[in-house]
């Protein structure tokens, strides 16, 4: 069950783009097309869960026991750095198909902090679902945690690029062209996802 | 160029969020009021600045290849200081911006400005670069901030000027995008235009 | 300009790079350490000298243990002379955006509550953020001098006796079910330990003092 709220929670009411700001830059970014949208959004998910998975077992095997917390924010930024590079290296070599659909974006996600936010906010913050006593996420929940994160954010990026290549049809006054009209448009459906809050 | 050109150039011309469109998560995550949004400019300031100094002093050394990975080490250790040092001396500001201190490893002003600017320039003039940018970060932080207080809850800097709330929903998530696009679109129509 | 990327030189460089850094790190830590633990220790004293009524010891050193429904809490007492004058038990629940960390002062005679202070929260801005509120008419005065004993701690909704924020019942319920847990604490303390609160175990943490 906690399962469950988890992965509603961090789709709809906590969508990681709408209402905890992290990974705007490839929200606005690589949004103009459904068709990046969704290839951005699947590579999202793999590196995130990869990474909370890696940075969780560094965290409590490593930065923990050896009382280096302080390194935290160094380490984490590189273990993504590195294993990004390594994804792409790897799919290249076993799955050329999926490289090609998804390697474009692979770069582009050492420098989305909706990785890093993620990563850094299963360690830090401490979670309570159902009424019951708020508490560090084990494994399993922080791996659930950050694939739904990425659902969220896929979720969120392709609602709103099939709006923006509506947008690209109409005419729209010229100081609002680009990136502003993309801004309130994004707002309007911020407002929308605050209609799922209260439901965890 | 001259240094204050420079500098200059990063308030205006390249300003980070309105122009460039950098950094947006701490644009619209720390600005729900203009203290915070100020703090949150510094605090990027100072890592912008003395990342640009470090790379641009040892950009020579550095073989292509490990380019980006020895920015990122360098850049997330002066997050680090900054995280450690507010901590210790501002605990509350701290806690307000809490997430998006050590995300500032991965706003892309401070890996973009050390790429575009600091790698091919003197120490110098990389770090009027720094301060140029970071200002102009730090005055759209503030600007942000200010309209969403001022709108969400009647007050500004902290100062409560009507009693009751003010208009939520730009406190809250909608309004950081909606504020943000429209006063993109003033500068669009009135800053952008003189140069 | 940059140097020729061989092996070696990859190797050399972001080694040595890491080397420097995490040097840098380390003594900038060692520098801050003792700075972020006397902040803390600040931070705890203010939100204890907040909620207790008046006392002439230190409460922030005498602390102590308390196990409730298998929770532990920390408690600070308060005394005037011989006299315990007041309880404060730092109590947690899960709010909206996460933790929900409150300081609860009792008064040791009446089992009203003193006060109630937010050592920590991450609700959000403009709504579930309001606990943490000073101006007047907020939503934590209603607990100054509530008596538990005689008023339900429970929001409206669940037929309780607490005002919720408008929009913020779940923030609201959190606040309000840790006062009630750090009430279950007090009740212990005062070796009352009716419905549900069962099997304590009081360690002292806190030194030298010759209770």
């Amino acid at each position: 069950m906690e399962y469950v709220l988890i992965i509603i929670s961090a789709i709809f009411v906590n969508n990681i783009v709408l209402s905890q700001f992290l990974g705007i830059c490839p929200f606005l970014g690589v949004s103009k097309k459904v068709g990046t949208a969704v290839g951005m959004s699947a590579a999202v998910t793999f590196v995130m869960a990869l990474a909370t998975c890696v940075t969780y077992l560094l965290q409590y095997y490593v930065l923990v026991p050896l009382g280096i917390e302080f390194l935290q924010t160094v380490s984490f930024i590189l273990v993504i750095a590195g294993l990004v590079q390594m994804v792409e290296i790897i799919l290249k070599k076993i799955s050329p198909s999926l490289y090609q659909a998804l390697g474009i974006f692979l770069p582009l996600i050492t420098t989305n902090c909706a990785v890093l936010g993620v990563a850094l906010m299963v360690v830090q913050k401490q979670f309570g679902f159902g009424g019951e006593a708020a508490h560090f996420f084990n494994l399993g929940q922080s791996v659930v945690f950050a694939t739904a994160s990425a659902i969220g954010f896929g979720l969120a990026i392709t609602l709103f690029s099939g709006i923006r290549e509506q947008l690209e049809l109409s005419d729209v006054p010229k100081p609002f062209r680009g990136v502003p009209i993309a801004l309130i448009t994004a707002g309007i459906m911020a407002m929308a996802f605050m209609g799922f809050s209260g439901i965890v | 160029m001259s240094k204050l050109k420079i500098i200059a150039n990063g308030i205006i011309k390249d300003n980070p969020t309105f122009a460039l469109v950098l950094g947006m998560c701490p644009t619209l995550g720390t600005t729900t009021s203009a203290i915070n949004g100020f703090g949150m400019g510094v605090a990027t300031m100072f890592v912008l600045i003395m990342s640009n100094i470090v790379i641009s002093a040892v950009a020579r050394f550095i073989p292509n290849k490990v380019r980006i990975p020895s920015y990122i080490v360098i850049i997330s250790t002066f997050v680090t200081i900054v995280q450690l040092l507010m901590q210790a001396y501002l605990p509350s500001l701290y806690e307000t911006l809490g997430l998006f201190i050590p995300l500032i490893v991965v706003n892309c002003i401070v890996l973009g400005r050390a790429e575009a600017f600091a790698n091919k320039n003197t120490v110098g003039d990389s770090a009027c670069d720094g301060l140029g940018i970071g200002l102009g970060f730090t005055l759209s932080l503030t600007v942000i901030g200010l309209v969403r207080e001022i709108l969400g809850s009647g007050s500004a800097f902290g100062l409560k000027f009507i009693s009751g709330d003010g208009v939520l929903a730009f406190v809250l998530a909608p309004g950081a995008f909606i504020v943000l696009g429209y006063l993109m679109v003033l500068f669009n129509k009135f800053v952008a235009k003189k140069e | 300009m940059a140097k020729e990327s061989t092996f070696k030189n990859m190797v050399i460089v972001l080694g040595l790079i890491c080397l420097i850094c995490s040097a840098l790190l380390a003594v900038v830590y060692s520098v801050t350490e003792d700075p972020i633990a006397d902040a803390l220790i600040a931070k705890t004293n203010d939100a204890i000298s907040q909620v207790l009524p008046e006392y002439d010891n230190m409460p922030g050193e005498e602390s102590s243990l308390v196990e409730v429904n298998g929770q532990k809490y920390v408690v600070y007492t308060a005394r005037k002379g011989e006299s315990i004058t007041g309880y404060a038990v730092e109590s947690k629940a899960a709010g909206f955006g996460g933790e929900l960390k409150l300081m609860v002062g009792f008064d040791a005679a009446t089992g009203d509550i003193y006060n109630v202070y937010v050592i920590s929260h991450s609700e959000t801005p403009g709504l579930g953020a309001k606990i943490s509120d000073n101006s007047p008419g907020n939503f934590k005065e209603q607990f100054k001098g509530f008596n538990p004993a005689e008023k339900v701690l429970k929001v409206h909704q669940e037929g309780g006796d607490v005002d919720a924020i408008t929009a913020s019942t779940i923030t609201s319920k959190a606040f309000t079910s840790a006062v009630s847990s750090a009430y279950d604490v007090y009740r212990q303390l005062k070796g009352d330990s009716a419905d549900g609160v069962t099997s304590a175990t009081q360690t002292n943490i806190g030194g030298g003092n010759d209770e």
